[in-house]
C-alpha cells in the first residue's frame, strides 16, 4: 500500500524538448504512483506545442484528491529536466528555495541559438544557478547512457531510474518493473530496465 | 487488455479524453465518429482501439459535418452515438447541427467539443458554448476526470430523455490532463438498428426525421429545454462547497473549477469563499442558482475565453433581483479576469486576492531577484519543424522557386504542422502571409488570382496537407478551375494526419478500425478537376525546384504539385535513419563560406548546429533524423551523407 513519505500534495514538473519522451516518462511515473494508492493529476501540453518547443508535464501527487492540472508559480517540489535549459526555465517560474532538481546535462539548442541570434548559457552557469536556487540538485549525463544502450530517447528512463534513487518520490525498482511489464514488449522491457538501473547507479 | 476496458470499480489513471471514451462505453455507445483535432483526437483513437472487442463502429470522418451526420444516422436508427471534434470543428458541423436540433434525435447522441483556450495547439481561440444556446441544446462541462466519465455516460440518457442532441464541452487542460477515475459497469446488451419513418410527422419515434413543420418543431425543442432546466436543478453534478454565508461566491465550470479550488486554498480563504461548481451550463439551472445567489452579495465568475457563463448568470440574476437582491459581479466584463487566453490557479488567485484584499505568501526577495536575473539568461525556444521534416524541404523549394521567378509571388497557408511556415522562426524563409481555417488557403488563392485585372499581378501559390485536402480543399479547387484561377497549388502529402498523431485519412488504404479500404487518390481527383498535375519528392531538391519553376512560368491555368514524403515522426520512419550525415570539418569553411551560413542561419534544422569554438557546422547525432537534405544545400559539399544499409 502507500508509503507516507510526504504529508501535503507533492508537485513534480517534468520538462524537456518535444521528442525527448517527456509524456511517456510522466505517464509511467504517474501510473506507478496510482498503483501505489495515490491520487495523481497530470497536466500536459502536447500536440502542435511539442514540435521542437518546450514541453512540460505537471504531476500532482496527493493522498486524497484531484488537483488543478497546472501547478501555481513557485509551487514545484521536484523538477526533473530532460534538458538543462528547460529545467532552468521551469525553475525560474515554479521554483522556490525548497525545490529539488534532477537534470540531464545534454543540451538541445533552440533555433535562435543555432542561427546565432541567441546564446545558450554555459554548463557552468546553469550548474551555478541550480545550486543557488534549489535545496538539492543532481546533474547526470542521461543522453550518453541512452546512446550507449542504443537509443538516446532512453534517457527519459535513465532519469526515472535516477529519480528513484534520490528518494524524492515514493517508488522503487520493483514498482517500475511491474509497470513496464504491463506496457512494454519483452525486448523493450529489458533495455528499459537496464536504463533504469544505469540511472539509479548515477546517483550517489 | 486495453486500459479503457478496466473492470468495474477499478481505479485507473485516465486522460480526460479516455474518461470521456470510457463514459461512452459505459453508456453502451454503438457508433463514434470524429475528425482529428487537438485536443480532441484521443477520444476516437481510444474507442477505435477497443472497437472490435466492444463491437462498435468507429470512423475518422472526412470532415466534422459528415462526422455528425454519420453519428445522427445511428441515432435515428435507435443506437447511441457520439461525434467528436475540436472547437472550430463545431463551426464546420453547425449547419447540419442547426437542422438536427430541429428534427430531434432518437438514440442518445452526444456532440463532444474539445476546446483549446489559449490556442496551445490551434490558430484560433474559438468557443462553441454559444452554439448550445443558439441551437437550444443542453450543454455539459465536466470539472474533473471522474466527472468527465460520469457526465458523458449521463449525457446519453439525457439526450434520449429529451429526444435531442446533447453537447459536452471539454478543454485542453481536461482532455489532455489525467487523473484517477473509478470505473463503472460496461453493459453487455446490444441494441439493434431500426429506422422507422412512416408515422405522423410530429411523432418523434415513428415519423420522418425532418426539421419541418418549423414552428411546431421549434416550440417542441423549447418545451424540452424547460424539462432540462428541472433536471439540471437536481443534477448531482452541480455542487456547492464552502461556508453557509460566504463573503464571495465563485460560480465556475470545467477545469476552471480546479483552478478556483486551488486559488481559494492558496489564499487560505476556505472560510470566506464558496464555490458553486456547475457542470450543466446551458440552460442554467434556475432554482439552484437562485438558492446560491441568495447566499452572497459578491459573485466572481470563473471561465475561459468568452463570458458565456457570466452573461447567462447575469441575465438570470437580473430577472430574480427582487428575490435575491442586487449583486456585484466580478468576471470578464469588469476586467477581473481576461477575455483571452487560458486561466490557471495563479490568475484566479490574483483576481480573488484583489477583490478580497488578501495577499499571497511570496518567495524571499533575494530569491526572486536571483530568479529574475537567471531568467534573463534563458533563450526562448521557438516551435519549429522536426529534424527531417519534409515541410522544411518543401518550403525551401517553394521559397527558392519564388525568388528565382522574381515577381514576388506568395503562398496562402493552411492548417497543419506546415502552418509553422507562417512564423518566421520555424524556417529562415518566411513565405506564408495568410493562414486561416482548413481549406481556406486554396479559396483565398482562388480569389487573389482574380485580382490581376485590378493590378495584383504576382504568382499565387497555396499549400495544404493531405488530410486537409479531403477535408475542405476540394470545393475551393473546383472553384479555382471553374473560374479559371491561375494558381500553383501544392499538396504537402506526408502520408497521414501528422500534427494530431497519424490518424488515417481517405488517401490511405486503411480505416480507423485498421480495415483495408480503397484509397482515394489526390492526383486522380486533381486530374479529374482538370488541373495540370505533377508529383515529386521534396527531398529531391533539384527535380522539385525544376517543376515549381516551370509551374510558376506557366500562366493561365491551375497547376497542382503533390510533394510526397512521409512525416519524420511517422511510425514507419521514426527512429530509422536513411542516411548517416556528418560535417566534414576539413571541407566546412565556416564563416568564410560566403553562403551566410545557409545551413544553420537559413535552413534551420534543429539537428544541424553551429559550433561556436571551431566556427563550423556540426550534426547532432542525437537529434538528426538522417533525411540527408542538408547535404544538398551546402555549396561546399561539406555535409556528407552515407546511406544506412538496411539491417540484416
Ligand atoms: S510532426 Fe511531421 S509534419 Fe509535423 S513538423 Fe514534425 S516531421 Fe513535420
Ligand atoms: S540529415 Fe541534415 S537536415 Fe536531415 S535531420 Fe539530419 S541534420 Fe537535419
Amino acid at each position: 500500500m502507500k508509503e507516507k513519505t510526504f504529508i501535503k500534495t507533492r508537485n513534480v514538473i517534468l520538462t524537456g524538448v518535444g521528442g525527448q519522451g517527456n509524456v511517456m516518462a510522466s505517464r509511467t511515473l504517474a501510473h506507478m504512483l496510482v498503483d501505489a494508492g495515490y491520487v495523481v493529476t497530470i497536466g500536459e501540453t502536447f500536440g502542435m506545442s511539442q514540435r521542437g518547443g518546450s514541453v512540460m508535464s505537471h504531476l500532482r501527487i496527493s493522498h486524497d484528491s484531484v488537483k488543478s492540472p497546472q501547478i501555481p508559480r513557485g509551487g514545484a517540489d521536484v523538477i526533473v529536466g530532460l534538458e538543462p535549459l528547460e529545467a532552468l526555465r521551469v525553475l525560474t517560474v515554479y521554483g522556490n528555495p525548497q525545490v529539488c532538481v534532477l537534470y540531464n546535462s545534454r543540451p538541445v539548442y533552440p533555433i535562435g541559438v543555432i542561427t546565432g541570434e541567441l546564446s545558450y548559457p554555459s554548463g557552468e552557469t546553469i550548474r551555478d544557478a541550480f545550486e543557488r536556487l534549489s535545496a538539492a540538485c543532481w546533474e547526470i549525463d542521461a543522453t550518453s547512457v541512452g546512446l550507449r544502450l542504443g537509443n538516446p530517447v532512453l534517457s527519459n528512463i535513465v532519469m526515472i531510474g535516477a529519480l528513484s534513487k534520490t528518494g524524492l518520490l515514493p517508488f522503487d525498482r520493483r514498482r517500475f518493473e511491474k509497470e513496464i511489464k504491463k506496457t512494454l514488449s519483452a525486448g523493450k522491457y529489458k533495455v528499459n530496465l537496464k536504463a533504469f538501473d544505469a540511472g539509479a547507479d548515477m546517483i550517489k | 487488455m486495453s486500459k479503457l476496458l478496466s473492470p468495474d470499480r477499478s481505479t485507473v489513471l485516465f486522460l480526460g479524453n479516455e474518461a470521456i471514451a470510457r463514459g461512452a462505453l459505459e453508456a453502451g455507445i454503438e457508433v463514434a465518429t470524429g475528425y482529428p483535432g487537438t485536443p480532441s483526437s484521443e477520444v476516437i483513437e481510444s474507442l477505435a482501439g477497443v472497437a472490435r472487442e466492444r463491437n462498435l463502429y468507429v470512423e475518422w470522418s472526412v470532415i466534422e459535418k459528415v462526422a455528425l451526420e454519420v453519428a445522427a444516422a445511428a441515432s435515428f436508427a435507435g443506437l447511441r452515438s457520439m461525434a467528436v471534434m475540436k472547437q472550430n470543428g463545431v463551426n464546420v458541423a453547425s449547419d447540419f447541427l442547426l437542422h438536427l436540433t430541429a428534427s430531434g434525435t432518437r438514440g442518445g447522441v452526444v456532440l463532444v467539443s474539445c476546446e483549446d483556450p489559449g490556442a496551445l495547439s490551434s490558430v484560433n481561440e474559438g468557443e462553441s458554448r454559444y452554439f448550445a444556446s443558439m441551437m437550444e441544446m443542453p450543454l455539459l462541462e465536466p470539472t474533473d476526470f471522474q466527472d468527465a466519465k460520469d457526465i458523458t455516460k449521463w449525457a446519453f440518457e439525457l439526450s434520449e430523455a429529451i429526444g435531442n442532441v446533447v453537447m459536452l464541452r471539454s478543454v485542453t487542460r481536461m482532455s489532455h490532463a489525467s487523473g484517477n477515475v473509478t470505473c463503472g459497469k460496461l453493459p453487455t446488451k446490444r441494441r439493434n438498428a431500426a429506422f422507422e419513418y412512416d408515422g405522423p410527422v410530429m411523432d418523434s419515434q415513428t415519423g420522418p426525421m425532418i426539421s419541418t413543420p418549423v414552428m411546431a418543431k421549434h416550440l417542441l425543442r423549447q418545451q424540452k429545454l424547460k424539462d432540462v432546466q428541472r433536471m439540471f436543478d437536481n443534477s448531482p453534478f452541480n455542487r456547492y462547497t464552502g461556508p453557509a454565508k460566504p463573503d464571495l461566491l465563485i460560480i465556475t465550470s470545467s477545469a476552471c473549477f480546479l483552478y478556483s479550488c486551488e486559488a481559494v486554498e492558496m489564499l487560505g480563504l476556505q472560510k470566506r469563499v464558496g464555490i458553486l461548481k456547475l457542470a450543466t451550463t446551458w440552460p442554467l439551472p434556475p432554482n439552484l442558482l437562485e438558492k446560491y445567489l441568495r447566499k452572497a452579495k459578491t459573485i466572481l465568475i470563473v471561465e475561459e475565453v468568452m463570458a458565456f457563463l457570466e452573461e447567462n448568470v447575469k441575465v438570470l440574476a437580473s430577472g430574480i433581483a427582487g428575490r435575491v437582491g442586487v449583486k456585484t459581479f466580478f468576471g470578464k466584463y469588469n476586467g477581473a479576469l481576461p477575455f483571452a487566453g487560458e486561466l490557471n490557479p495563479d490568475i484566479v488567485a490574483d483576481a480573488l486576492g484583489k477583490i478580497l484584499k488578501v495577499k499571497r505568501k511570496s518567495l524571499p526577495a533575494d530569491y526572486q531577484t536571483d530568479v529574475q536575473k537567471t531568467a534573463a539568461l534563458i533563450p526562448v525556444r521557438e516551435q519549429t519543424f522536426c529534424a527531417g521534416c519534409p515541410h522544411r524541404a518543401s518550403f525551401w523549394n517553394i521559397h527558392n522557386a519564388i525568388a528565382l521567378d522574381g515577381r514576388k509571388g506568395f503562398v496562402c497557408g493552411d492548417i497543419g504542422c506546415y502552418s509553422m511556415a507562417a512564423l518566421s522562426p520555424a524556417t529562415g524563409y518566411h513565405t506564408m502571409p495568410t493562414l486561416h481555417s482548413m481549406g481556406s488557403g486554396t479559396g483565398l488563392a482562388s480569389g487573389f488570382a482574380q485580382l490581376s485585372r485590378f493590378g495584383l499581378d504576382k504568382p499565387i501559390l497555396a499549400v495544404c496537407g493531405d488530410s486537409t485536402f479531403y477535408h475542405a480543399v476540394i470545393p475551393a479547387l473546383i472553384n479555382a478551375q471553374h473560374n479559371r484561377a491561375d494558381i500553383t497549388f501544392i499538396v504537402l502529402d506526408n502520408a497521414g494526419t501528422a500534427m494530431t498523431g497519424f490518424q488515417p485519412h481517405p488517401g490511405l488504404a486503411v480505416s480507423a478500425l485498421k480495415d483495408v479500404v480503397p484509397a482515394v487518390d489526390i492526383a486522380a481527383i486533381c486530374k479529374a478537376i482538370g488541373a495540370k498535375v505533377a508529383v515529386s519528392d521534396p527531398f529531391d531538391l533539384a527535380s522539385t525546384s525544376r517543376i515549381l519553376t516551370s509551374f510558376l512560368a506557366d500562366k493561365g491555368s491551375l497547376k497542382v504539385l503533390i510533394l510526397r514524403q512521409a512525416c519524420a515522426l511517422s511510425p514507419e520512419k521514426k527512429g530509422k535513419k536513411a542516411f548517416d550525415v556528418k560535417v566534414d570539418e576539413s571541407l566546412c569553411i565556416g564563416e568564410a563560406c560566403g553562403c551566410n551560413r545557409l545551413c544553420t542561419r537559413i535552413f534551420r534544422c534543429p539537428a544541424l548546429t553551429w559550433d561556436r569554438d571551431t566556427k563550423k557546422a556540426v550534426v547532432d547525432e542525437v537529434i538528426c533524423a538522417g533525411c540527408g537534405v542538408c547535404a544538398s544545400i551546402c555549396p561546399q559539399q561539406a555535409i556528407v551523407k552515407t546511406e544506412v544499409s538496411a539491417p540484416g
